[in-house]
C-alpha cells in the first residue's frame, strides 16, 4: 500500500491519534479516512504541471472563485477548478474538448488567490498536445497553416494586406514606400487589413490621424500577424517566427513609438517581444486619442443621438490595465448617452475570440449552448443601449455575427470607437466630406 | 521498406497571377508557392500507410523555385524518414510533367519503394498529371483520383473516386503509383517549432541530375480567361434585390 | 484518307456518359475540316448494344471481362496497343477520373504530346490549336499541336455545343483483346454506389445551393427554409460535404452531380472550375457572393454582390409573409 495512504488509513483506525509527535485524538480524525481521490493518482494533474509555464496547475485547492468569473462557464461547463477536479478524477485534459475552449481572458487569475495562470497554463498544454501528435481542430489548423503560409489567419495574400488604403480617401503613408523616418508606426494587423468590417475601422482611424495632423506611416504588406492568439492556441513557435520576422522589419524603419488597434498585438508587443528583441513603446490608438483629447475635442462637432455601452476587450482591459482611454473617449462625443453593462472593467464578458476561440467557434458550438459573443449582445441589448461600442478588431464581427443569430440585429448596431469619433468629427457616415 | 512520395511546390493560385512579357510564362516575380495542396494528401495517406506497416516514407522532390527546402522539412517533421531533392539547370523553369517523370523515374528505381504516392494532379499540369505518367514509365500500375488505401496481404487496396458519391475499389500488386485525391483524415498538422527543430537536426539530401531534352511545356501563349462579366449585377438594397429576384422567378413561372 | 480522329467511349455498366457525345461532336467538327473519319474505341464486357448507339464513322469494338469496368491499368493497356498499331491524327480522352488515369499513361507510354484540361480546339490558321484551362481556370494556355499524334484530355462540359447524338455508326470493327491483358497487375474490382439518398438532386427542378460563405453548420437551417420556401431542392459544394456537413448526394460539381435545373440560386459559392463544370448548364442561374470577382459570375446570369444572410432574409421575408 502506498505509505501515504497507510498513515492515514491507521488514524482511521484509532480513536487516539498522535501523528508526528502531534496528539490529534478525537472524533474528528475520521476526516482522515480514504476519500474518492485516492482512488486515481494525481498523474494527470503532474503530467500538466510540469509542463514549463503550466505549474500552476497544481496548486489549485478547489476554492471555486474562478467559476462563477468563467465566460465558458456561463455557457457550458467549465472553470480552472473544473479543470482541476477532472484532471484529479482521471480526464487528461489533453485529450479532453476542454483544452481548446479557454478564452484566456484571465478572468479566473484575477481572483485567484494561488495565482492559477490559465494564461499560461492553456499554451503550454495546447503546444504539448500538438507536440505528441494530438489531432486538433480542423478550424484550428487552418488559421494557423494560413498564418504560417500568408502571414494572416485569414488566408489572405500578403500582397493584398495594404489594399484598404486606396479606399481611405485619405493619405495612408505606408513606410516601403515613403523610406523616411516617422513618430508613429501605426500597426495595423490582419483583421483590420482584410475583413470589410475591420477595413472601415481603420478608414475611420486613418482619417481620425490625418484630422489631427499625426506624424504616422504603416507597414502594409511587410506587416504579418503579431501571432499573440496563436501562440495562445499552443503555437509558440509559429509566434517566434513572426516575432522574427516582424523584428527584422522593424529594424528597418526609424519611428518613435507604435501605436497598435488590436489589443492582442499590444500584448504581444508589450509582453513578449522584448525577450525577442523588439523593445518599443506600444500605445494602444485609444490611450493616444484619449491624450489628444484636447485637440480632438474641438474636432467632435455632429451630435451623435445614440445610446451606448462599452465592451472592454480582455487584452486591453485585464491584461493591459487599460479601462478609461475608451471611455473619456466615449464620454467625449457629443449627444450620446453612456451606460455600463453589468459585467465592466475588470469583470468584463470575454467576446470569445481571444486564445484562438476566434477560429474555434465551430468546436465550440458542439461543447456550449451558446457563443460567448451572444451571451455578451443580449447583455449589451438589455441595459437598453442601441450602440454596442468596441475597441478590438475581433469584437465587431462576432458581434455583429451574434447580433443576427440572437435576432436583435435591429436593435443593437455594432461599432468601433474609431468609427463613432469619425463620424462625430463628419469624416464619415452621411454628409462626410 | 519504403514508400516514396512525390512533393511539388506549385505557384499559389490564392494570389492574383500575371502573366510574363514573353506571353510564355506565369511573372515568376509576382508568384508565390506553396506545396500542391494534393501532395500533402499524398504525404498524408503514406505517413499513415507507414504507420500501420512500418515502412520508412520518403519525401522526394525536384527543386525548380529554390523553395523546396520547407516543404521537405515539414514532411521530415510530420514523420518522414528522409528528404531528397533533386536540383539541376531547371531553377526558374515550368517543368512539364513528363520532363519532371523523366528526372524521377531514375531516383524512384534507386529507391526501389514498394509504393509511390504523389497528388492526383497540380494547377500547372498542361501535359497531364504526374502519377499516370510516372506508372507508365516505372511499368507499374496505378490508380488516380484515389480516397483511401490499405494495404492488404501484400496487395495494395485502394478506394477511387469517380463520380456522384460513387466508388471503385481496386487491387493493385507492389509496387505500384497513386494520385491521391484524399487521404482517409485530412493532413495533419505539424508546429512550427517542430518543423523547426527538424530544420536544425535533420539534412535534405540533395542530388544534382543531368537534365536533356526539352523541360518545359511548348506552350504558344498564355492568357486570362474573358471577363467574368456576362451576369448582370443586382444592385441595391437587401429588400430591394430580393424584390427584383422574385420578379425575375415569376416572369419565368418559377414562382 | 486523312488519320482518324480517335474517341474514347466513357461509360459504366454499359451506360455512356455525357461527355462521350460531346466528344465524338468535337470529332465529328474536327474530322471534318480534315476530311478525317472519327474512330470511337469502346472497350467493355457485354457493350455489343452500346456499339449500336455511337455515332461515329467506326466503333472499334474490344471486349473482355477484364475491361468491364475500364480500370485505369487494363484500358490504358488497351488503348495504348490500339493506337501504337493505328496511330490517329487525334485521340479525345474525356477529363474525368476514369480518363484522367488512361490519357498521361497513354502519352507517357507511347511519347506522344498531351494537352490536358482542354476547354477549346479549333483550327486557326490551318494549324490546330488546343487552349487548356490551367491554374484553378485563372489561366489560359493555347498549345499548337504539331504533326505527331496528340492526345487530348478534354474537360466535361467544354464541348458541349458540339455534343451529338446517340446514332449507329458506319461500321462495328471487333479486336481482339490485346495479349497485355493476362498480365495486368490490377485485379478485383467492386463498384460502390452511395446509400439511397433522399433527394436526387439531378431531377430537381429547383436548386439552392451553399458553399463557404454560409461560414458555418448552424446557417443551413436559413439555407433549407428558403429552399423549402422557393420550392427547391438543397446542394452544397464540395468543401461543406467534406465537412460533412451535408451528404454527398447533395453535392454539385466534377466529383459531385451534374445538375442543369430550372433554377440554380447560388449563396456564397466562390466558383471554383470544378464547381462550375457542375452547373453552369443551369437555365437560370442567381448567384450571391460578396466577392465582385468570384468566378460564379461568370456562369451566372444575374449576380448579387451582398451578404447573402441579408438578401436570404429578406427573400424569406417576402415567401413566407
Amino acid at each position: 500500500m502506498d505509505p501515504k495512504l497507510q498513515k492515514v488509513a491507521e488514524v482511521w483506525e484509532r480513536d487516539t491519534a498522535i501523528v508526528e509527535g502531534v496528539d490529534i485524538s478525537g472524533p474528528w480524525n475520521r476526516m482522515f479516512g480514504q476519500r474518492v481521490i485516492w482512488d486515481y493518482t494525481p498523474d494527470l494533474i503532474e503530467e500538466i504541471a510540469q509542463l514549463p509555464g503550466a505549474e500552476s496547475f497544481a496548486w489549485c485547492y478547489q476554492c471555486g472563485k474562478c467559476v462563477p468569473v468563467c465566460p465558458v462557464d456561463v455557457v457550458g461547463d467549465y472553470g480552472p477548478r473544473k479543470l482541476y477536479r477532472r484532471a484529479q478524477t482521471g480526464i487528461n485534459l489533453l485529450d479532453s474538448p476542454d483544452l481548446w475552449l479557454c478564452t484566456t481572458c484571465a478572468n479566473c487569475l484575477r481572483v485567484c488567490p494561488k495565482l492559477v495562470d490559465m494564461v499560461q497554463i492553456m499554451p503550454a498544454a495546447r503546444e504539448h498536445a500538438m507536440l505528441t501528435g494530438r489531432a486538433i481542430p480542423a478550424e484550428l489548423q487552418e488559421a494557423l497553416e494560413n498564418t504560417a503560409k500568408y502571414g494572416n489567419p485569414l488566408g489572405q495574400p500578403a500582397r493584398k494586406r495594404e489594399a484598404w488604403v486606396k479606399d481611405a480617401g485619405v493619405p495612408v503613408p505606408i513606410l516601403h514606400q515613403i523610406q523616411r523616418p516617422v513618430e508613429w508606426l501605426w500597426w495595423v494587423e490582419c483583421y483590420p487589413s482584410y475583413h470589410p468590417r475591420g477595413i472601415d475601422a481603420s478608414i475611420a482611424l486613418a482619417r481620425i490621424f490625418n484630422a489631427l495632423g499625426l506624424d504616422f506611416a504603416i507597414l502594409g504588406r511587410e506587416e504579418k500577424c503579431a501571432g499573440d492568439s496563436q501562440r495562445l492556441a499552443g503555437e509558440r513557435g509559429l509566434f517566434e517566427m513572426l516575432a522574427e520576422e516582424n523584428i527584422r522589419t522593424l529594424s528597418k524603419y526609424e519611428f518613435q513609438h507604435i501605436v497598435v488597434t488590436d489589443p492582442h498585438a499590444l500584448n504581444a508587443f508589450r509582453k513578449h517581444y522584448p525577450k525577442l528583441g523588439g523593445q518599443y513603446d506600444v500605445w494602444h490608438y485609444t490611450t493616444l486619442l484619449a491624450r489628444e483629447l484636447p485637440k480632438l475635442q474641438p474636432l467632435l462637432t455632429k451630435s451623435l443621438p445614440y445610446r451606448v455601452t462599452f465592451h472592454d476587450p480582455c487584452y486591453l482591459g485585464r491584461h493591459n490595465g487599460e479601462y478609461d482611454a475608451p471611455r473619456q473617449l466615449i464620454q467625449a462625443l457629443p449627444g450620446v448617452e453612456f451606460v455600463e453593462m453589468l459585467r465592466c472593467r475588470e469583470n468584463s464578458y470575454c467576446c470569445g475570440g481571444g486564445g484562438g476561440g476566434m477560429w474555434l467557434d465551430s468546436f465550440a458550438a458542439g461543447h456550449q449552448r451558446r457563443r460567448l459573443s451572444e451571451e455578451r449582445v443580449l447583455e449589451a441589448v438589455s441595459t437598453g443601449a442601441d450602440t454596442l461600442v468596441v475597441c478590438c478588431p475581433y469584437e465587431v464581427s462576432r458581434f455583429e455575427d451574434a447580433a443576427k443569430s440572437t435576432g436583435v440585429e435591429g436593435r443593437l448596431r455594432v461599432r468601433d470607437i474609431a468609427e463613432l469619433l469619425a463620424e462625430a468629427m463628419g469624416l464619415i457616415g452621411e454628409g462626410a466630406a | 521498406m519504403t514508400i516514396v512520395v512525390v512533393m511539388e511546390q506549385v505557384p499559389d493560385v490564392v494570389e492574383e497571377l500575371a502573366i510574363a512579357p514573353s506571353g510564355t510564362d506565369l511573372d515568376r516575380d509576382a508568384v508565390s508557392y506553396v506545396v500542391n495542396e494534393y501532395d500533402d494528401h499524398a504525404l498524408e495517406e503514406a505517413l499513415l500507410l507507414a504507420e500501420a506497416t512500418g515502412d520508412e516514407v520518403v519525401a522526394v522532390g525536384i527543386d525548380t523555385t529554390g523553395e523546396l527546402d520547407q516543404a521537405l522539412y515539414t514532411a521530415l517533421a510530420k514523420g518522414a524518414r528522409r528528404a531528397i531533392k533533386l536540383t539541376g539547370d531547371f531553377e526558374g523553369t515550368w517543368l512539364s510533367t513528363r520532363a519532371a517523370a523523366r528526372l524521377l523515374v531514375p531516383v524512384i528505381q534507386e529507391l526501389e519503394p514498394r509504393l509511390v504516392l504523389t497528388g492526383v494532379q497540380a494547377p500547372d499540369d498542361l501535359d497531364g498529371q504526374l502519377a499516370p505518367t510516372l506508372a507508365a514509365l516505372l511499368g507499374w500500375p496505378h490508380a488516380s483520383v484515389v480516397i483511401g488505401s490499405q494495404l492488404v496481404d501484400g496487395a495494395l487496396q485502394v478506394r477511387k473516386e469517380l463520380w456522384g458519391g460513387m466508388t471503385m475499389t481496386l487491387e493493385l500488386e507492389l509496387p505500384a503509383v497513386l494520385g491521391v485525391q484524399a487521404a482517409r483524415q485530412a493532413p495533419r498538422y505539424v508546429p512550427i517549432s517542430r518543423v523547426r527543430q527538424v530544420m536544425r537536426e535533420a539534412t535534405i539530401e540533395t542530388r544534382d541530375v543531368e537534365t536533356s531534352g526539352d523541360l518545359a511545356p511548348a506552350i504558344m501563349r498564355l492568357r486570362f480567361p474573358e471577363e467574368a462579366g456576362q451576369a448582370e449585377i443586382l444592385t441595391g438594397s437587401a429588400s430591394e434585390i430580393a424584390d427584383r429576384i422574385i420578379e425575375l422567378l415569376r416572369a419565368r413561372g418559377l414562382l | 484518307m486523312a488519320q482518324q480522329i480517335a474517341v474514347l467511349v466513357e461509360h459504366l455498366e454499359g451506360q455512356p456518359t455525357d461527355v462521350t457525345f460531346e466528344l465524338l461532336g468535337l470529332a465529328r467538327r474536327i474530322a471534318n475540316t480534315n476530311g478525317a473519319p472519327v474512330e470511337a474505341l469502346l472497350f467493355g464486357q457485354g457493350v455489343r448494344h452500346l456499339a449500336e448507339t455511337i455515332p461515329a464513322d467506326r466503333v472499334v469494338l474490344v471486349e473482355d471481362p477484364r475491361l468491364r469496368y475500364l480500370t485505369p491499368e487494363a484500358t490504358a493497356v488497351t488503348l495504348a496497343t490500339l493506337l501504337r498499331a493505328d496511330p490517329p491524327r487525334l485521340a479525345l480522352i474525356p477529363n474525368t477520373s476514369l480518363g484522367m488515369d488512361v490519357a498521361a499513361w497513354v502519352a507517357a507510354a507511347l511519347d506522344w504530346p498531351l494537352i490536358a484540361y482542354c476547354e477549346g480546339l479549333e483550327t486557326r490558321d490551318g494549324q490546330l490549336v488546343a487552349t487548356a484551362q490551367l491554374f484553378g481556370g485563372k489561366i489560359l494556355a493555347d498549345v499548337l499541336i504539331d504533326d505527331r499524334p496528340t492526345v487530348i484530355s478534354a474537360l466535361a462540359g467544354a464541348f458541349a455545343a458540339d455534343a451529338m447524338q446517340p446514332e449507329p455508326p458506319g461500321t462495328i470493327e471487333r479486336r481482339d483483346p490485346p495479349s497485355e491483358l493476362a498480365a495486368l497487375h490490377t485485379r478485383s474490382v467492386v463498384l460502390e454506389r452511395p446509400e439511397a439518398a433522399d433527394v436526387d438532386i439531378t431531377r430537381a427542378e429547383k436548386i439552392v445551393a451553399v458553399g463557404r460563405g454560409i461560414e458555418s453548420k448552424d446557417n443551413l437551417e436559413l439555407a433549407e427554409q428558403l429552399a423549402q420556401a422557393l420550392g427547391a431542392v438543397l446542394a452544397a459544394s464540395r468543401p461543406l460535404v467534406d465537412a460533412g456537413w451535408l451528404p454527398r448526394s447533395r453535392q454539385v460539381g466534377k466529383s459531385g452531380l451534374k445538375v442543369k435545373p430550372k433554377l440554380y440560386f447560388a449563396l456564397g459559392i466562390s466558383g471554383a472550375p470544378e464547381h462550375l463544370e457542375g452547373m453552369k448548364d443551369a437555365e437560370l442561374i442567381i448567384a450571391v457572393n460578396k466577392d465582385p470577382k468570384a468566378p460564379i459570375f461568370s456562369v451566372a446570369d444575374y449576380g448579387v454582390v451582398a451578404d447573402l444572410f441579408e438578401v436570404a432574409e429578406a427573400l424569406l421575408e417576402r415567401l413566407e409573409g
